[in-house]
């Protein structure tokens, strides 16, 4: 028998049995409800899952959980994580921020506010950056920057795509102006694997704004905003205040920027595995 | 009197003097240290924004493309070139110009001096997020060597779309924040009257920006009270960027757009601090 082969399945083996665990972050309320923000319609956590988040009874995009995205996405048992403990650090030594990232992390599971690694879509390899608004609204600071950026470093080493589920408020402000550079520190990365040929995704999830619109989630090769999202840069309050007016429905929605040009299709949650599916495959092989 | 002497101002005072509106503008600094310069317009997607200049001329004797936000001296000015804070066009504008730029061989000279992006309406149905990441990208991979000068503010990621530069050099009184300190103060403590005290929180002035490695060099600066002080502004200006322009223009462009990703690969980083 083929040594190597042999040896790769022993490694499929000893990962089969380490990631059983596996998703960790969401088991630990199994017993809770759920409550949903829109018409307030109550439902055991489990339930709400196995539903993708959407509520049963009103149809309401809830938010998801990084590792139950990842579920929900990949072939199953298929994810390898990167760089999982990694953290930032305080570049402004601010004022209750350490505390605030404890309750982050207590509140989310999460060590940071992106979980990167490699996984299949419909047998397809690819590299996956999930960001989870649970903590700290997904804000970028050091941590969410570096993840990124060295996940686009990894695709491009192996010949991969990426794709993204973005979700932010924007830049992480507790981390100053080291904040505002991972804009450039992302973008710089997206350009690298851009001229490598590869093809990177981007899933614009609610809500999706500020300083990650302009970088990384402005400059996908394909854009899909998730149906029910907020796409925006400047907020909502910020530019009611600066024109002395109000916004209409819909401002900034999945839909109007779909209309508006800035995204190639807008998907509902049940239908975006089989449509990444099918990005991924048609990406596969260009003809030279 | 120099009021140069590092520490002897406040934040705040700094944010203050970065205001003012007696600090010369990108169109003082392009027509006293750039030669026959010929100003350029459009984005060619939808309309010319005035609150960011661009063109070319020859700095040295060497051609270059010059980019730099626009705010205006008096309120008409302010008005017509909305405070520095520009519209989608102006960061397709300056994309445009930085392509152009590299298809000639040109270096790339910005000049930074906005409260930031502006947060209106139309900015966000033309893609205001979207320009500025583009603008971003556009600047980190550029084959010419890229100078961005901070004249005054350089607020958020309206300033730093100007600012993926090779050296960034900044001025002595000058600022580079995430935000506003107002906007900073208002999403944090809900209260933007403590824009005061965040401004000792931000890390915002020059000398800050210097230790934590992203500003690459600081020019002092006269009292702009003083007559004469602006000459002395301009001379000291023109001297930073030759002076920080010489070994770029050595430099092959493969390897510029290596070591701009490197510096950024650095940046933030826990494990290779710049």
């Amino acid at each position: 028998m083929n040594p190597f082969k042999e040896r790769k399945k022993i490694l499929d083996e000893i990962g089969r049995i380490s990631r059983l665990a596996f998703p960790s972050a969401g088991q630990s309320e199994n017993n809770s409800i759920v409550t949903c923000e829109k018409c307030g319609h109550k439902d055991p956590a489990e339930e709400i899952k196995n539903n993708l988040y959407i509520c049963p009874e009103c149809g309401a995009y809830m938010k998801v959980p990084a590792y139950d995205r990842i579920s929900m996405l990949c072939d199953e048992g298929s994810f390898r994580e990167f760089n999982k403990g990694r953290t930032g650090y305080d570049p402004l030594d601010f004022p209750g921020y350490e505390n605030k990232l404890k309750q982050a992390r207590s509140k989310s599971g999460l060590k940071e506010a992106v979980v990167t690694g490699t996984a299949r879509i419909s047998g397809h390899r690819t590299v996956l950056c999930v960001m989870d608004p649970a903590f700290m609204m997904a804000s970028m600071g050091t941590a969410v920057g570096e993840k990124i950026f060295l996940a686009f470093e990894y695709a491009v080493k192996k010949k991969l795509p990426v794709i993204i589920f973005a979700a932010s408020g924007g830049a992480r402000m507790q981390e100053g102006i080291m904040s505002l550079m991972q804009m450039a520190k992302t973008s710089a990365a997206v350009a690298k694997h851009d001229e490598a040929g590869l093809l990177y995704i981007c899933v614009l999830t609610n809500p999706t704004t500020g300083g990650v619109t302009a970088s990384f989630a402005s400059l996908a090769d394909v854009t899909i905003a998730e149906k029910g999202a907020l796409v925006g840069f400047a907020g909502k309050r910020v530019i009611e205040q600066t024109i002395g007016e109000e916004l209409p429905e819909g401002f900034q929605s999945a839909e109007f920027q779909m209309e508006k040009g800035f995204c190639d299709m807008v998907i509902g949650r049940k239908n975006l595995r089989r449509t990444i599916g099918k990005l991924l495959a048609v990406h596969e092989r260009g003809v030279r | 009197m120099e009021q140069n002497k590092a520490g002897r101002l406040s934040p705040v005072e700094r944010v203050k003097l970065a205001r003012s509106s007696l600090r010369p503008g990108t169109e003082d600094y392009i027509k006293n240290i750039i030669e026959d310069y010929i100003p350029m317009a459009g984005d060619r997607c939808y309309g010319d924004d005035l609150s960011v200049t661009g063109g070319i001329g020859f700095f040295h004797g060497i051609p270059v493309t010059v980019i730099g936000h626009v705010k205006g001296h008096d309120l008409d000015g302010n008005m017509k070139h909305r405070f520095g804070m520009p519209d989608p066009e102006g960061y397709r504008k300056a994309s445009r110009l930085m392509l152009q730029a590299a298809k000639f061989g040109r270096p790339v000279i910005t000049f930074v001096d906005t409260p930031g992006a502006y947060p209106g309406k139309e900015a966000e149905e033309r893609g205001q997020g979207q320009a500025i990441a583009e603008c971003i990208k556009t600047m980190s991979r550029l084959s010419v060597p890229t100078i961005s000068v901070f004249t005054g503010e350089g607020g958020s990621g309206g300033a730093l779309a100007f600012a993926v530069s090779d050296r960034l050099i900044m001025m002595e009184n000058s600022i580079f924040s995430i935000l506003s300190p107002e906007g900073f103060a208002s999403i944090l403590w809900h209260d933007s009257d403590r824009w005061q005290e965040a401004c000792e929180k931000m890390k915002l002035t020059a000398a800050d920006l210097n230790e934590m490695g992203i500003c690459d060099e600081i020019v002092p600066e006269p009292s702009f009270e003083m007559e004469g002080s602006y000459a002395v502004m301009f001379r000291r200006i023109d001297e930073a960027i030759i002076r920080n322009l010489k070994p770029l223009l050595k430099t092959d462009g493969e390897e510029l757009i290596k070591r701009r990703y490197l510096k950024l690969r650095k940046t933030g980083s826990k494990y290779g601090r710049n």
